[in-house]
């Protein structure tokens, strides 16, 4: 068990909009959280991060929070799309820095940030300025970010919004590939279609409710087969 | 030549350079991650906090910076942490607090008779001003500084490319920020006499926001904009000696220009 929370409630301002939320996460698992939007997709995932404290309950993790036993993928800022550094430079921000101070990184740690750029295809980018890379670039680099400070967990937000179709498509394929290799993803998504073809969870925000189905008792459900319908 | 040599003849000048060189060199390194992350008009903001802060202690016959540095840091660490969530309160507290505290030192001085002389200089700054306090205050802040941003580089760079992030993956992220608000906050204090209220938060905005139009890397960021505010610093210093023109306007001026050149080569490049 990566995650394991009970009865966990959240509110945005002052009005509860998450109630008696129950999240396991094992080992290799791919839990789809969606919704409508305003359910309270951002909040659940700000909470399993530890960027917001619930309400109610507890977050239990197997691993040690602090030191990157999660890789994180937010949404991504307006700001960020022309800021100045290089892919390179950026997917390091993700290497746990607990080895102390130094301006300098060390021969392994450029490797292994090569490594990963090239598991995502992108390892030809890893000199180039992420300011003229297209969006379905980006997001690469981000999740390849996200991969550096953790292979076993992934939590990731939205991580398609305002990508065309085929580059999403192309990136849930990725996620795919991931999960197959042993990573467990944790993901707030709107293309339920494509995520749903690799995923074994979903969790459905509805009214303040927060309900747990396993892929197929979602697909059988009444809900889900309105919304796979959409 | 002689007129160079002149210029440095006087005390008061020798310390107004040394200040100014360092003040440049700080405000420009802050620039980078502040203008970075949208936060350019919290230099603009703790001037006026300055101000206010500068004139009761006048008024009250302290030492003005022993008001003004801890009162600035408050505001500093205020500012940066309300603008975080972006929202509409962050940005309309930073003109609610610099207003206010203008307000604030305009009514202190004209209850205080016979300052009249003070009001400009704090508005317009004069090189004039500088202590020797100020000399070792300032080459103080300038090692901190320089220090910060050689072992805490990786940090800087990635709190200021994405702080959500830096906050999830764990270490003292709060740290370089209260560290960031800190350093600008003195740096704004100490340079706003020389500047002015008006025209320091320029010194932040002017150097990186040319460098930015140039170069795509974070550190050649970071040096292009310390070495355009120091080049400005002592061109503006030159102009002003020559022309009698007031030193934070010369200095501006010639940060103008070079954003224009640097806008044009920009332009160029990419085109």
């Amino acid at each position: 068990m990566l995650i394991c929370a009970h009865h966990l409630a959240f509110n945005y301002g002052d009005s509860r909009i998450l109630e008696n939320v129950n999240i396991d996460v094992e080992k290799g698992d791919y839990l789809v959280i969606a919704g409508a939007n305003g359910a309270g997709k951002s909040t659940l995932i700000k909470g399993l991060v530890g960027l917001k404290k619930p309400q109610e309950g507890v977050i239990h993790y197997s691993f040690e929070h602090k030191s990157n036993g999660l890789g994180y993928m937010p949404q991504q800022h307006v700001f960020q799309k022309d800021f100045p550094a290089s892919v390179e430079e950026i997917a390091r921000t993700g290497l746990p820095r607990d080895k102390g101070f130094s301006p300098f990184f060390s021969k392994a740690e450029k490797r292994e940030v090569l490594r990963i750029l090239n598991l995502l295809g992108i390892g030809d980018l890893a000199r180039k300025s992420f300011s003229t890379l297209s969006g379905g670039q980006q997001q690469r680099v981000l999740l390849a970010r996200a991969l550096l400070a953790s292979r076993e967990l992934l939590i990731l937000d939205e991580p398609t919004a305002g990508l065309d179709p085929l580059v999403t498509a192309e990136f849930y394929q990725i996620l795919g590939t991931l999960n197959a290799k042993g990573t467990a993803l944790v993901m707030v998504s709107h293309d339920l279609k494509l995520a749903l073809k690799d995923a074994n969870k979903v969790l459905y925000l509805q009214e303040g409710i927060a309900q747990l189905y396993s892929k197929n008792d979602f697909l059988q459900s009444e809900i889900g087969k309105k919304v796979v319908q959409k | 030549m002689t007129l160079l040599t002149e210029m440095f003849s006087y005390s008061f000048m020798v310390r107004g350079f040394i200040v100014g060189f360092i003040i440049s060199l700080c405000a420009a390194l802050l620039g980078s991650p502040l203008v970075l992350k949208r936060y350019s008009m919290i230099g603009d903001g703790l001037s006026h906090v300055s101000f206010g802060a500068m004139a009761i202690a006048t008024a009250l016959n302290w030492a003005p910076l022993s008001l003004a540095i801890p009162l600035v840091i408050l505001a500093s660490v205020i500012l940066l942490n309300l603008s975080e969530k972006g929202t509409l309160r962050g940005d309309a507290f930073l003109g609610l607090i610099s207003t206010g505290s203008m307000a604030v030192g305009v009514s202190a001085i004209s209850l205080t008779k016979g300052m009249n002389i003070d009001v400009t200089n704090y508005m317009f700054g004069s090189i004039l001003s500088m202590t020797q306090g100020d000399v070792y205050l300032s080459l103080v802040l300038g090692a901190l500084i320089i220090l910060s941003f050689i072992l805490f580089y990786h940090e800087i760079f990635a709190v200021t490319f994405d702080e959500t992030f830096a906050r999830v993956s764990g270490g003292p992220y709060k740290a370089y920020k209260m560290l960031l608000a800190v350093l600008t906050a003195i740096t704004i204090v100490l340079g706003m006499r020389m500047m002015g209220a008006m025209l320091i938060s320029s010194l932040i905005l002017f150097p990186a926001f040319s460098a930015m139009q140039v170069f795509g890397r974070f550190y050649q960021l970071i040096i292009a904009s310390a070495i355009l505010g120091v080049t400005a610093f002592l061109l503006g210093m030159v102009l002003s000696y020559f022309y009698a023109l007031p030193t934070g306007a010369s200095i501006v001026l010639i940060n103008m220009s070079f954003f224009i050149i640097f806008y044009l080569i920009g332009r160029r490049k990419n085109a």
